[in-house]
């Protein structure tokens, strides 16, 4: 299916959760904030929410600042 | 007897924020250093235990680098999410509610910038954004300019502390207006941290003599040629500034006064 990620368009292949997704794309779920269709995805909920085909995707971590 | 000696002062003397103690003064960033070994180490120096960070998109061609939180430990330090580079406050409560999300606290540096070239806030967002945030549980610290007023109002919108500026983000041009800060100080309840500005050890020091509570700086570490001995000079700065505010400066005399008894004198 097609998801949009951090304004990137791309195919998830495998489907399934936001967990699945993160595996995908080799992130380390415990190291960033998730959010689905402007909604975050609360962590304790990453592989229990489907992602569904036209999904937009925000993946943010902290990074340096002041 | 208490003991006056400044390296007594520090465990006396915390910064209490919204009923939270720390131990320093010095609140530091970790934009802009060359590494993230150098970031810590930095911090380490600057003896600073509230440590502010951004939410960015994480870059999915390079997800597999270290990210900063496998280098900064939040047993360590505690970790403040910013709101940095909104411009409206619809941004900025996004921002403050993934940082949230990704963090261990519900403290929000808040930032909504008004202007790209002095990166001035937009005050009437940012009092916007608090109320909201503040409303939803979060403990908003401000960042601000050295108006009075919109200080007063931040205060009156539930903001945990107030953040001016001594000057402008990444400047360096130090304490610009101190007595709109003693003013700040004199006026508000909540503590008044100064954010931003800061250039070296010297300004930090004028800085905290107003009475501030705190201060809070990133560029002046981060772009100093030697990053963790200008935060070394940062920690000892802040103290003493700290220690001679409380200590009560001499009355300034446009006329010399002797030293040495003028009495005594031989004929």
């Amino acid at each position: 299916m097609k998801v949009e990620v951090n304004g990137t368009s791309r195919e998830f292949v495998a489907g399934g959760s936001v967990l699945a997704l993160l595996a995908e794309l080799e992130i380390d779920s415990r190291m960033v904030v998730v959010e689905r269709n402007r909604e975050i995805v609360r962590r304790d909920d990453l592989d229990r929410v489907q992602v569904e085909d036209g999904d937009r995707f925000e993946i943010v971590q902290f990074v340096g600042g002041g | 007897m208490t003991d006056e000696r400044i390296d007594s002062l520090e465990g006396r003397d915390p910064l209490m924020i919204a009923g939270r103690s720390f131990t320093s003064r010095l609140i530091v960033g970790t934009g802009k250093y060359r590494s993230h070994e150098e970031t810590v180490e930095a911090i380490r120096a600057s003896g600073a235990e509230m440590v502010t960070v951004a939410v960015r998109r994480v870059d999915l061609d390079a997800s597999k680098q270290e990210s900063l939180l496998h280098h900064l430990d939040p047993e360590e330090f505690f970790l403040l999410p910013n709101t940095a580079g909104c411009f409206t406050a619809d941004d900025a409560i996004r921002y403050a509610r993934l940082g949230r999300e990704a963090g261990l606290s519900d403290w929000v540096k808040l930032e909504v910038i008004g202007d790209q070239e002095t990166l001035l806030p937009d005050t009437e967002a940012l009092l916007e954004a608090t109320r909201v945030l503040k409303a939803e549980g979060f403990t908003v610290l401000p960042y601000t300019n050295d108006d009075l007023i919109t200080a007063l109002r931040l205060e009156e919108a539930g903001a945990a502390a107030v953040m001016p500026l001594a000057s402008p983000i990444g400047s360096g041009l130090g304490l610009l207006n101190p007595l709109n800060i003693r003013l700040l100080k004199s006026r508000l309840s909540v503590p008044v941290i100064v954010d931003a500005g800061v250039g070296t050890a010297s300004d930090a020091c004028l800085t905290m003599e107003q009475g501030v509570d705190g201060i809070l700086m990133n560029t002046a570490l981060a772009a100093a040629e030697r990053p963790v001995l200008m935060a070394s000079a940062m920690r000892l700065a802040v103290r003493a500034g700290r220690a001679a505010y409380l200590a009560g400066r001499m009355p300034t005399r446009e006329w010399a006064v002797p030293s040495s008894p003028s009495t005594g004198l031989l004929d």
